[in-house]
């Protein structure tokens, strides 16, 4: 009963974010700021891992090529395609949903605690175009991470694979390019652009409608957290079916 | 002037305003009072609008807020400045960037217009140096003081201030209530605080409302508390010793 009370609450909060909408002077910088804090904060953390991640989903592939009539091209085949297809758009979001997730969470709880949206609203501003919209809009360029992530993932792959001797470089190039389908990286955009939405609306969601003190805001950033990843997964499942079947 | 007539507020099924009435004179400092409990932030916040009331009415210049439009409501909003009890200022903004906030948020004047009306705001209140601090470099009493600058910068008709001197000691309390006072007078608007402070109570009390259970128990001016033979105000307000030997000097004189 709680659960659908919430989901609710959440489509009415979303037509409120599309109301009555804030001056574009101030609007302008809150989104700018929010493409500092959610995107290019992000964008270390998001490189770190995907280079490594790609490095090690390489090696992983090649210890297990025992047999000599398997080509080593399929080393980067496999990068390429657990790469573009679920972990640069699926598992980053994942991440991020921690990351961007909890930070988006725990501001919008802290305003809520400390009466800053209460303030807000007496002003008679729109809070949840004026909090959550800018951040929907930050993230529109969330896909720009996720590219960024093939890429360094596949390189990572390239790397480890060449200096670690498991094949040549001209095998490693040959297999990202095998039986390439470009509708894949559509595909990987596609779910993406529905995750970035998710990001955005779940946790501003959690963080709006907390009560409470300073240790709410904590447990509202873990169930926020929480249900966002849920929510990834499940639409991921959704897409997934719905485009490649 | 606002005028509250038998307002009922309820949450889950319990009433905690059970039908209070009662009018905020305009160039008076009203003060609301009562224990922790007694509903005094509700009271606040339904005069604020921030909570829906079950029933009854409260009227902005003979106005019901009940009755008014979206728009009509948001332009009432932009009349009415709030203090808060832990301030709620903007902590990514500088003071100088909370109080233009409203300004900027509202008019379409130029950036260094706003400013230099902020700037006259902000040392009406007091402030100094202090401009270019964020709300957690700057001390209880300076926060307070932002936080009336930023809610007088639009030359509200309406003050509201939730337990402005919470928290503060002694002597920054009374200079908070003062300024308080001195902008209710200056700017000639209806201020009604919510305390349950008793030094404020006798220096600022222009009118109280004193609330016991959601409910008006007794309203009067701060002389008249003095006299009043209502035992629940009388042993709210002279719970301490000190004050009662005031009353009984006061009494006696």
């Amino acid at each position: 009963m709680n659960v659908l009370s919430n989901i609710g609450k959440y489509f009415i909060m979303l037509q409120r974010v599309f109301g009555k909408f804030t001056k574009w002077k101030i609007l302008k910088q809150l989104i700018l700021k929010d493409i500092d804090s959610l995107i290019i904060g992000s964008l270390g953390i998001v490189s770190f891992i995907s280079f490594f991640v790609g490095g090690v989903v390489s090696i992983q592939t090649a210890l297990n090529l025992e047999n000599p009539f398997l080509p080593k091209n399929l080393i980067g085949f496999a990068t390429r395609q657990s790469i573009i297809l679920e972990f640069a758009p699926t598992f980053i979001s994942i991440i991020m949903a921690g990351k961007v997730g909890s930070y988006i969470t725990s501001s919008i709880g802290t305003m809520r605690v400390t009466e800053q949206i209460d303030a807000l609203e007496v002003m008679g501003i729109n809070t949840y175009n004026y909090l959550i919209f800018p951040k929907i809009i930050a993230l529109l360029l969330y896909p720009l991470v996720i590219c960024i992530s093939m890429f360094l993932g596949i390189f990572g792959g390239y790397i480890a694979c060449v200096y670690g001797g498991f094949s040549s470089s001209a095998e490693f190039v040959e297999g990202i390019q095998l039986d390439f389908i470009p509708f894949h990286v559509t595909y990987a955009f596609i779910k993406t652009s529905f995750f970035s939405f998710i990001l955005a609306t779940v946790p501003s969601f959690h963080g709006y409608f907390m009560t409470g003190g300073a240790l709410e805001v904590g447990k509202a950033s873990t169930v926020s957290f929480v249900w966002t990843s849920v929510v990834i997964i499940l639409l991921n499942y959704l897409v997934t079916q719905l485009l490649l079947t | 002037m606002i005028k509250v007539n038998n307002i009922v507020k309820s949450f889950d099924g319990t009433d905690v305003l059970k039908g209070i009435s009662t009018v905020f004179e305009k160039g008076k400092t009203n003060l609301i009072i009562g224990q922790s409990g007694s509903g005094k932030t509700v009271f606040l916040k339904c005069l604020l609008g921030l909570f829906e009331t079950n029933s009854g009415e409260i009227l902005f210049e003979n106005k019901a807020i009940q009755q008014m439009s979206v728009k009509e409501r948001t332009i009432l909003r932009q009349e009415i400045g709030m203090v808060f009890q832990g301030s709620a200022l903007f902590d990514s903004m500088t003071v100088e960037e909370n109080v233009m906030f409203p300004m900027q948020m509202f008019t379409s004047k130029e950036v260094d217009e706003i400013r230099e009306q902020a700037n006259q705001v902000i040392k009406r209140v007091n402030l100094i140096d202090a401009n270019d601090k964020f709300p957690d470099e700057i001390s209880g009493g300076m926060k307070k003081r932002v936080a009336i600058a930023r809610a007088i910068v639009m030359n509200p008709k309406y003050l509201f201030c939730d337990e402005p001197n919470s928290g503060l000691d002694p002597k920054t309390a009374i200079l908070i209530d003062n300024l308080i006072k001195e902008i209710t007078e200056e700017y000639n608007i209806t201020t009604v605080i919510n305390t349950h402070d008793m030094n404020s109570v006798m220096e600022i009390g222009e009118k109280i409302v004193f609330l016991l259970n959601g409910k008006k128990a007794w309203e009067g001016s701060k002389k008249d508390i003095f006299n009043t033979d209502n035992e629940a105000v009388s042993n709210f307000v002279y719970s301490s010793d000190l004050f009662k030997k005031v009353r009984k000097i006061y009494l006696k004189n």
